[in-house]
């Protein structure tokens, strides 16, 4: 099942100078410092645009692109009610970062790799992860190629280069740095990594490695900050003293690009240039991503105890991504409102199917605690769990 | 066949691998150009170029964080810390990231990292140049844990390492890295995980350890005979998983033990050992198994030699294994 798929974009014309795509793309010509303190749009918050800047996005394109960012919104919706009936033991939803998340991702070739952060699943059902083991994987039953070993919103799946979620925060950094020296060193080529954070990964002492391994090395990565403005509970401000996060990429010698996560085409746009750059082997970009975290961090969050949510309030009606996204697919005539509820209904019951499909699988079998911990589970694995088996056959 | 030290055995296993696996990449501080502090590395950098023998930035994390993306990607890392004293900024990577990547993506991503590491003391190193930390690796559900004594285990061994796929901490004991000598095959061989070596046969009390203690034990052994005692020694060489059978079989024959590692004592891998045995051998033993360690203090400098256990130790332990 590849319901969000991205498919095949055809016919991509090769790359045109900055300045000749439109006004916005001056961006791309500023010093370095600029650009990293700066902020690049296309896509205003009511919806209005240069035509002279959204040449690149036919209706195939947006409609591929919002379609991703509905799912991401209607798939949370549905799972995090799971969660408060107490079906799902965890979640945590992406709403106010789907353009972020999917439209960075949209920029990847089948045959480049994602390291997701928390809020990336979405981007991963975009590039043709099965919507079925998703599922499985949330619930950590049978079906669960993952084998149930972890929380909901860990899936791997290596068919599309999806590598794990870590919950440590910004240790899966130089895992994308390695994907990407691996990719230059083994001489493949034509092969990218895009690796993912939140504003605070960046406190840790893995992003600091990673970026300087990443930019001394000249690795074909591009590492992008989903700045929500959040973690769980601790501001911006409480997270750096630096003016951007895209500031701090400058320091490490990388390219720092910093744009308007709300924007479907600018996030796109941003990261169709790193990715392009370094599929040609000019090395890292690192890309602040600025949105805003509208719901909780996770279903065990309760945001209303530490930020003022009016503000929050502020940003769902007002800077959202898919209300700017829909204002514009109306103008162009490509989704009407019955046709959006088309495409919302079959999303919806495509999400319910897989759902009623999974929720009463059980658990993986017991023999599967102790495998994959290596690739033959050594003998104290094999005494201990032998011991268990004897004492549940005689209860 | 030529004779080699610890250093020139691992050096040759590292070279066979790179020849014969493209694959395989050497990252660290300081082993391109200047082939390792030890030396470890020497050459291969000239033989096989900058992009396959890493000089990387001063960054444990980082290496062993890059390592572990490469390894999922496909590669074969090889990486090198340059003291297992060092090691403590990539801990997180080692436990929580490379150790659990087969298990948290089912088996979809084996992560087969090698890292090679220079371990325990005895070279006047003070603190930061001398601890044996293995028992916080072994304690690590997903590693694989190696130590040799010798040249002809360190190349066998880690040329075993380096053909599977589960990641490894491959400890090398400095101390003896050049002390120890022997002869070891040009060509590639193996010497299996998981199992322990009997170097010497004995009927009253079976000495266990590990690496540089291993001639220690030999030491003691020796002088044990001199005064009518007889002794086997069993060099572990693979931690995790270690060979509990030959253990058991020796103590089941002498029905006493001796269990010697520098660590210090309190939860070391003696306790592990120790404990295990006790599950297995209570009926045969003559005696409490005795545990000859490390003081539990940080590694001192000017008092090393009375910290680190030496072949009077082990005869004390053994004469109280006879005398209980």
């Amino acid at each position: 099942m590849s319901g969000v798929q991205a498919g095949e974009r055809k016919g991509e014309k090769a790359a045109t100078p900055m300045q000749a795509r439109g006004p916005a793309f001056a961006y791309f010509d500023l010093d370095e410092e600029a650009k990293a303190r700066g902020l690049f749009s296309i896509l205003a918050e009511d919806g209005s645009y240069d035509p002279a800047n959204v040449t690149r996005f036919d209706k195939t394109l947006c409609l591929q692109l919002y379609r991703g960012m509905l799912w991401t919104r209607l798939m949370d919706r549905q799972f995090m009610a799971l969660q408060r009936q107490g079906v799902l033991g965890f979640y945590a939803e992406t709403i106010g970062q789907e353009a972020a998340s999917i439209c960075s991702a949209a920029t990847l070739e089948p045959q480049d790799w994602l390291v997701p952060a928390l809020r990336e699943h979405g981007a991963g059902l975009f590039r043709g992860m099965n919507f079925e083991n998703f599922v499985a994987q949330l619930f950590g039953n049978a079906n669960d190629i993952t084998r149930g070993r972890q929380m909901p919103l860990h899936p791997c799946d290596r068919p599309t280069n999806y590598l794990n979620m870590s919950s440590c925060i910004a240790t899966q950094i130089s895992h994308a740095v390695g994907v990407a020296m691996g990719m230059k060193i083994s001489g493949v080529g034509n092969q990218v990594c895009m690796g993912y954070m939140g504003d605070g990964a960046t406190s840790e002492g893995d992003f600091h490695v990673a970026m300087n391994f990443a930019a001394v090395r000249k690795a074909p990565v591009v590492l992008i900050c989903q700045n929500n403005q959040w973690a769980i509970s601790t501001p911006v401000s409480g997270q750096t003293a630096a003016e951007t996060f895209a500031l701090k990429g400058i320091g490490y010698g990388m390219e720092s690009l910093r744009a308007d996560g709300n924007d479907m085409f600018a996030v796109y746009e941003v990261c169709k240039y790193a990715v392009d750059k370094a599929r040609r082997g000019e090395g890292p970009t690192f890309i602040e991503l600025l949105n805003y975290r509208l719901s909780a961090h996770t279903s065990s969050d309760d945001p209303s105890r530490y930020r003022d949510e009016s503000v929050t309030t502020m940003w769902r009606e007002k800077r959202e991504p898919l209300i700017r996204a829909r204002i514009f697919l109306e103008k162009k005539g490509w989704l009407s409102e019955a046709e959006h509820e088309a495409m919302a209904a079959q999303i919806e019951s495509t999400i319910r199917e897989v759902v009623a499909k999974q929720r009463d699988v059980p658990a993986p079998p017991l023999r599967s605690l102790i495998e994959d911990v290596q690739q033959t589970p050594w003998w104290r694995l094999e005494e201990d769990l032998a011991a268990m088996q004897e004492l549940l056959a005689k209860q | 066949m030529p004779t080699m030290n610890i250093i020139q055995a691992v050096n040759s296993a590292l070279r066979i691998q790179m020849a014969r696996e493209p694959k395989a990449v050497i990252l660290g501080e300081d082993v391109g150009k200047f082939g390792g502090v030890f030396r470890a590395t020497s050459g291969l950098y000239d033989e096989f170029g900058e992009d396959r023998v890493i000089d990387t930035p001063l960054a444990e994390a980082g290496i062993i964080g890059t390592a572990i993306g490469m390894a999922v990607y496909g590669m074969r890392p090889i990486p090198e810390i340059q003291f297992s004293d060092f090691i403590f900024p990539a801990f997180d990577q080692i436990v929580n990231e490379m150790a659990k990547f087969r298990y948290r993506s089912g088996g979809q991503y084996p992560c087969p990292v090698v890292i090679r590491t220079p371990v325990g003391g005895g070279i006047r190193g003070g603190h930061y140049h001398s601890q044996s930390p293995e028992a916080l690796f072994i304690h690590t559900p997903g590693l694989k844990v190696v130590l040799p004594s010798n040249p002809y285990d360190a190349k066998g061994l880690l040329l075993s390492c380096l053909q599977q796929d589960d990641p490894v901490l491959f400890m090398e004991p400095k101390k003896i890295y050049r002390a120890s000598r022997g002869e070891v095959p040009d060509e590639a061989y193996t010497v299996e995980l998981g199992k322990a070596k009997i170097v010497r046969e004995g009927e009253q009390v079976t000495l266990i350890g590990y690496g540089a203690m291993v001639s220690i034990m030999e030491e003691a052994a020796i002088k044990a005979e001199e005064i009518g005692i007889s002794c086997e020694v069993i060099d572990l060489r693979t931690l995790l998983p270690f060979d509990l059978e030959t253990l058991v079989e020796s103590v089941n024959k002498t029905g006493r033990a001796v269990v010697v590692h520098e660590a210090p004592k309190t939860c070391g891998f003696g306790a592990e050992l120790a404990s295990s045995l006790y599950e297995r051998c209570l009926g045969v033993l003559e005696a409490p198994i005795e545990r000859v360690a490390g003081f539990d203090t940080p590694f001192p400098y000017s008092l090393e030699h009375e910290y680190m256990p030496n072949a009077d130790r082990v005869i004390g332990a053994i004469r109280k294994t006879l005398e209980w």
